[in-house]
């Protein structure tokens, strides 16, 4: 018998027990279906935070206080005091000292409301210097951003992203307009473009000031030198890691610290925190395939449920078969492709609700999902097999019936 | 037997088989001291209890005999779908007592051909197709299936009901079906387990006629019944009581047997 005559009788089959075989073929696409978008949203998330981090600036190294040896907070942190300067900042712009760094841009920030005339707003208020445009990758929408000279003269101008600037203004032109920041008045100067938000802060709400302006006139306290963060551009992706040896010997050295483990300042890359986004996605991913398996596993389980039943209800077929000349092997050929042509089908239905699924909730749920090419063909793959696996014990069954006792049996 | 009567088959559609059986004339069934026991548990049934039988090539033999005296046991064993617990069983001069699982589903198909009491029809399939399935297990190709199948339901006077389904057949067209379907593979053996058990009076005269003109074109055929009409049709017949042979009852000499005379 061929196995073009073989799959003939198999779809024979399945279509006389057509309730029977769209049910088990439910079970499979269901299942085939979930895992598609389950894995799908996973991948989704994940090329939604790739995209996001390198939007942030891909050449980035940060700064900040604080060992990453030691417990977070009791070298660096000590109450408010941290161990990054103003000057640590400035020796670092040196292209003698650190060849590989193009831009610095020391910060501080802190949460502030700002009032202007009726409106007010709390917001992030971040000092800074003129490179923090370039190294944040931002452009500027309106206006200017703030020049070398507002920040030696500490001028009292403010430059807002976007919501900021709409919350506080409305549809009013906000460039040439004063705002209030604790007491202190400050001109706007310029409207930045939006650039989203991250899972941690909303890009689009904040209010630049240069630094110097920040630490004499809004934040005060005791030490006005000290900054939050330092962010250093590398010339270009491929020295990164030279900029990043530059930094880390220059610091040490200016803060006369022999032993690296020793350090009291952490400088990390996007390339990390991409890692750490990545890896707590993948775990998420993994979770909701492994669910999605599961119910593929229970869908494999019906296809074996049916055979079943079937190797039961066509007892006197097999035996009736086996009379007129088929062998064992051929019976149990017969139902493995049953069983596998079962799971085809519902591979492949599976796979077309996948599609479907991906096109018609991303807008309902507000995620992404993304589909892969070998996801899809491992879809339709792993439903052959768990037909296959699923129909061999019935198919074996259905061969071992002795033919008397099969054509006995009524 | 079969040397002797190929040339003036005519009537035949083919005679693949039948040409193909060697030289020296062996009969077609050589059963010798064929025992069978039913175990089940500490229980033990001897069905068969020392069944010696011999069938030439042509012959027609009815049994006969009471119920539970064996008759179905000793069909199984003959068609191959059970094997005795003792003595040896020669078809056609091969010995199939001792032969495995994939071994007697060859022989079933090229050698025997099988009529139950039941029909034993595929409801899902077409006449024709179910006439045309042992052909599938031979390995014959599609075209040439569907050829023979016709030829044979043409043959058993349903030729024009080729497409129908068993359920839009009635009893009696049921079984020329059946008939139609052992036929087709031109086996050495016709078995038939009441064949006309399930069936009305007409309908199984009907029946009864048509294995009649098998056996007129040469075909060897076993034939189980209780009924002693239809025992009267054979040649021969052999009573089974408490699962051993009680008699061999002569219904005509070998001489007139049909085998040995030419016909058209
Ligand atoms: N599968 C079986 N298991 C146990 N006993 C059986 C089985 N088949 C038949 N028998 C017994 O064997 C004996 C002969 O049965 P059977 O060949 O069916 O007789 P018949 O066809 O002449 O009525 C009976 O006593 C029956 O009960
Ligand atoms: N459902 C059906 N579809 C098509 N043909 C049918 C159907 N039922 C019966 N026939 C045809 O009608 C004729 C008479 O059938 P039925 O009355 O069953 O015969 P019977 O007299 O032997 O009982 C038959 O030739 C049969 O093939
Ligand atoms: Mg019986
Ligand atoms: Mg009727």
């Amino acid at each position: 018998m061929t196995w073009l005559e073989t799959l003939r009788t198999g779809g024979r089959a399945i279509l006389t027990h057509r309730l029977r075989s769209s049910l088990t073929v439910l079970g499979i696409l269901i299942g085939i279906a979930a895992v598609m978008l389950t894995v799908g949203l996973g991948e989704g998330a994940q090329q939604q935070v790739n995209a996001e981090v390198s939007s942030l600036g891909s050449n980035l190294l940060i700064v900040s206080p604080g060992s990453s040896t030691s417990t977070a907070g009791v070298r660096g942190g000590l109450g408010s005091a941290s161990t990054l300067t103003v000057q640590d900042a400035d020796a670092l712009e040196s292209h003698v000292v650190a060849p590989d760094v193009a831009a610095v841009a020391p910060t501080v920030s802190r949460s502030e409301t700002l009032v202007a005339g009726t409106a007010t707003w709390t917001t992030t208020v971040v000092g800074t210097t003129p490179s923090w445009l370039g190294v944040r990758a931002r452009t500027v929408a309106e206006g200017r951003f703030l020049t070398a000279a507002d920040v030696r003269t500490g001028a009292a101008v403010t430059v807002l992203a976007p919501t900021t600037a709409q919350e506080l203004f409305g549809l009013r032109d906000p460039v040439g307009q004063t705002v209030d920041v604790g007491g202190t008045p400050l001109t706007v100067v310029g409207v930045l473009t939006s650039a989203g938000s991250t899972a941690t802060s909303n890009l689009d709400d904040q209010a630049i000031v240069p630094i110097t302006t920040a630490a004499r006139s809004i934040f005060g306290g005791t030490s006005r030198d000290q900054v939050q963060e330092i962010l250093l551009e590398a010339t270009s992706p491929s020295t990164l890691s030279a900029a990043y040896q530059e930094a880390d010997t220059e610091l040490l050295a200016l803060h006369g610290i022999t032993t690296p483990a020793a350090a009291d300042f952490t400088i990390s890359s996007q390339q990390q925190l991409l890692t750490t986004a990545s890896s707590v996605d993948r775990t998420l991913t993994v979770l909701l395939g492994g669910i999605a398996a599961i119910s593929l596993l229970v869908g494999g389980i019906g296809v074996m449920n049916i055979m079943l039943v079937s190797v039961t209800e066509r007892v006197r077929e097999i035996g009736l078969r086996k009379a007129l000349g088929a062998t064992p092997a051929l019976i149990r050929k017969q139902f493995l492709v049953e069983a596998s042509l079962l799971g085809l089908v519902g591979g492949v239905l599976g796979v077309v609700l996948g599609i479907v699924g991906s096109v018609v909730l991303p807008p309902l749920v507000h995620d992404p999902i993304a589909l892969s090419a070998s996801a899809t063909a491992g879809s339709i793959g792993v439903a052959v097999v768990l037909g296959i696996a699923f129909g061999v014990y019935p198919a074996s069954r259905a061969a071992r019936l002795a033919p008397i006792d099969a054509l006995r049996s009524e | 037997m079969s040397a002797a009567q190929d040339p003036v088959d005519a009537g035949e559609p083919t005679g693949l088989l039948v040409d193909a059986l060697p030289a020296p004339v062996v009969p077609v069934i050589e059963l010798d001291d064929v025992r069978k026991t039913y175990r089940s548990g500490e229980l033990a049934v001897d069905a068969l209890r020392g069944v010696s039988l011999v069938v030439e090539g042509g012959e027609y033999v009815a049994v006969m005999g009471p119920s539970g005296s064996g008759k179905s046991t000793l069909m199984h064993i003959l068609g191959c779908l059970d094997v005795p617990t003792s003595g040896t069983y020669r078809l056609a001069g091969e010995a199939v007592d001792r032969m495995g699982e994939e071994e007697l589903a060859h022989v079933r198909n090229r050698r025997i051909g099988f009529v139950f009491q039941q029909f034993n029809l595929l409801p899902s399939l077409s006449a024709l197709d179910n006439v045309a399935l042992p052909l599938v297990y031979a390995d014959v190709e599609r075209s040439r299936r569907t050829e023979r199948a016709r030829a044979s339901l043409e043959r058993v006077g349903l030729g024009n009901r080729l497409t129908h389904r068993p359920g839009e057949l009635s009893g009696g067209q049921q079984q020329r079906v059946a008939v139609a379907r052992a036929l087709v593979t031109e086996p050495d053996l016709i078995l038939a387990d009441e064949p006309t058990g399930n069936l009305d009076s007409t309908s199984a005269s009907d029946v009864m006629a048509l294995i009649g003109e098998v056996h007129a074109s040469g075909r060897t055929v076993v034939l189980i019944t209780h009924d002693r009409d239809v025992a009267e049709a054979a040649e021969r017949t052999v009573h089974l009581l408490d699962g051993q042979v009680s008699s061999t009852g002569v219904a005509g000499t070998p001489a007139n047997r049909p085998g040995g005379e030419p016909r058209g």
